[in-house]
């Protein structure tokens, strides 16, 4: 690494020397400092997450035990609806994948009111780079690290009987990236206003749980009461959970009266939401949250 | 160089800078060279006010230090400089720019150290100083030399791969000021740096900070309440209440307040005040079991004493007044007491709220 000094102590000359370089270049306003900047911070965010094994562990956990422990204790019960031949398990599936990747992507932006409680924030705060190049590698950094997560349970694929059609894979990755996306960005938003981890990780469960359960993860969204379907429809989280199931049983092999009924898509009254209708708006409310929350951090102090 | 040589002559002599005592400030001093200028700066937290219209220059390659008990004004003034705050009134300038309208030029040209941690636990040190390095837009070529550079001065180089949470305090000090310095600020702040810290950790960050003065042409301004500590400052603003009472050379400062104290032990103590008094006009009186009198210049003094005393002196000691009792002569009370009180007015506060609750 240190190529440039071959001894310990430097001559007065070389420092000076030194010095002088660096200075020349503080006064650097540029794009690329800001790029710096965000590369940096969304690396800052690999590594914490690549030396906190437990982490990436413990939040595998949950969609292992709805896949294999609920969708195999219900998949009994559900073998009445379910038509034949398809297993309970391939139907959850794409709820349980994007759910692998919800608490991951929330809970890393709280590693920001971590940041606050433990004052690295004010390190970050106080340089000369812009806000939103802070929030922007935040963003990243969790992106990345809850899409891994997804992509670990991707690989389960095999086990919901779900085929490793390259396609179909690619556009799972796709819409994983974005829901990890829109998720990191609402969690930053949250951060920016909250001073304590432990309000925050209340407060995120608090509204991460009912978010899973509205959005048609476990359960197709015909058929439903009013009150559920409404809700549903108001969920961000069913307009991404819509278009992964949809991708998933575009490459089963199956009538299509069971697609039908299994994965219906997103209706607003009699209108079906088509797929990119319903990305887009998953992104624009990423997008949305990611401004709100640069806005919060440029208030900061 | 040309202020720093004046203010080491002002530091030999303190006759030479008395009167800046006043004034604050010396004549050659313009907007244009100051590295720090602070005109009428006032700071109020709703009706509470931090700061009170305070002015003082600092120049290049001059040591500044801001003491004073907690809650007078010293750490909202440092927020101020570093752009973490915005000024009620008045106008602050760092390395020429203005801290209101001028923040991200202010924060390339300044280190920080602030009173509690700011390191990355989870990250080595290494990782620390390149997070910062990018963040401060150090040249890619001259990120590991200058890392290198201030690793070693603090001496954790070997440690460099170490992850910071296995630190000591005070390894994590010498870190923080590393960092501060890797992107060759013109200005270091250090916010009460040795707060916390054993005596053993204090004089080695002074250490660091006194060879710092020597390689780097850098600008320090240091908040302190140790007494101590002040006199490795080249000059001191004593503030109390949010305005500045003092300001001056710790010297300068010391011989405003006068007289130095001197104990000596004789044979005979009763004759040896009858003497002072006959000879020289001094009042004497026996304390902690020596004849103690306080006169002006009392180096000077004791050869005199020898001579015409014309009692036998066993052992004589001069002390000089110290900061203490120059922060007592212009505040009235020791540091201590002021952060004795400030701490009950907190009490008091505490005990209003819970009392308003209820």
């Amino acid at each position: 690494m240190v190529t440039r000094v071959a001894k310990a102590t430097v001559d007065a000359k070389t420092e000076a020397a030194l010095v002088a370089e660096i200075r020349v270049a503080v006064p650097e306003h540029s794009l690329w400092h800001n790029v710096r900047a965000v590369n940096i911070v969304w690396r800052r965010e690999l590594i914490r997450f690549r030396t906190d094994r437990l982490r990436a562990i413990s939040s595998l956990i949950q969609p292992f035990l709805f896949l294999f422990v609920l969708g195999t204790g219900l998949s009994t019960l559900a073998r009445r609806g379910m038509p034949p031949g398809v297993d309970f398990k391939t139907f959850i599936y794409p709820g349980v994948l994007a759910m692998s990747v919800l608490f991951t992507a929330v809970f890393s932006a709280g590693s920001i009111v971590w940041d606050r409680e433990f004052g690295f924030l004010r390190e970050m705060l106080v340089a000369p780079v812009s806000r939103a190049s802070l929030v922007v590698g935040k963003c990243l950094g969790g992106t990345t690290i809850a899409t891994f997560q997804g992509l670990v349970f991707l690989a389960l694929a095999g086990f919901a009987h779900v085929p490793y059609d390259p396609a179909l894979l690619a556009t799972l990755v796709g819409e994983l990236l974005l829901l990890s996306f829109t998720l990191t960005a609402f969690g930053l938003m949250m951060a920016a206003r909250i001073k304590q981890f432990q309000s925050f990780m209340a407060l995120t469960q608090m509204l991460v749980m009912p978010l899973f359960f509205l959005s048609g993860a476990l359960y197709p969204l015909n058929g439903l009461p009013a009150w559920l379907s409404v809700l549903t429809r108001i969920d961000p989280l069913t307009y991404i959970v819509g278009p992964m199931r949809h991708a998933v049983f575009d490459h089963l092999t199956m009538p299509s009266a069971y697609v039908q009924r299994l994965a219906p898509g997103i209706t607003w009254g009699s209108w079906v939401v088509p797929v990119g209708v319903s990305l887009g708006i998953v992104a624009v409310m990423g997008l949305v949250m990611g401004v709100v929350a640069i806005g919060e951090f440029r208030k900061t102090e | 160089m040309r202020t720093r040589a004046g203010t080491a002559s002002g530091k030999a002599g303190p006759g030479a800078t008395a009167d800046k005592a006043s004034g604050g400030m010396g004549p050659d001093q313009s907007d244009g060279q100051a590295a720090i200028s602070v005109r009428g700066l006032t700071k109020r937290y709703g009706d509470v006010a931090a700061v009170r219209g305070i002015d003082f220059e600092v120049s290049r390659g001059e040591t500044f230090g801001f003491l004073g008990p907690n809650g007078a004004g010293k750490t909202t003034t440092i927020k101020i400089l570093c752009t973490l705050a915005g000024a009620t009134t008045g106008t602050a300038k760092v390395a020429g720019h203005d801290t209101g309208t001028d923040q991200d030029e202010v924060r390339r040209n300044i280190g920080l150290v602030f009173q509690d941690t700011t390191l990355d636990n989870y990250l080595t040190a290494e990782q620390n100083l390149r997070f910062h390095a990018a963040l401060y837009a150090v040249p890619k070529a001259a990120v590991a030399p200058r890392m290198r550079q201030v690793l070693d001065m603090v001496g954790l180089w070997e440690r460099r791969d170490n992850l910071v949470s296995t630190f000591s305090g005070g390894m994590q000090r010498r870190l923080e000021i590393a960092r501060g310095l890797l992107h060759a600020p013109r200005v270091l702040f250090l916010d009460e740096p040795t707060v916390g810290l054993d005596p053993q950790t204090r004089s080695s960050i002074w250490s660091y900070i006194n060879e710092l003065k020597g390689r780097e042409d850098i600008t320090i301004f240091l908040t302190t309440h140790y007494m101590d500590e002040a006199e490795n400052c080249d000059r001191i603003a004593i503030i109390d209440h949010g305005r500045i009472v003092a300001i001056d050379t710790p010297e300068a400062l010391k011989a405003s307040v006068g007289k130095d104290r001197v104990q000596i032990h004789t044979v005979d103590d009763p004759a040896a005040i009858t003497s002072l008094a006959a000879r020289f006009g001094v009042e004497a009186a026996v304390h902690d079991g020596a004849v103690t009198f306080s006169v002006a210049a009392g180096e000077e003094f004791v050869p005199r004493l020898f001579s015409e005393l014309g009692v036998a002196i066993s052992s004589v000691s001069v002390s000089r007044p110290s900061l203490d009792d120059v922060f007592m002569s212009y505040t009235g009370s020791t540091i201590r007491d002021a952060e004795a009180s400030s701490i009950d007015v907190m009490r008091q506060r505490a005990a209003h709220w819970r009392g308003g609750r209820r």
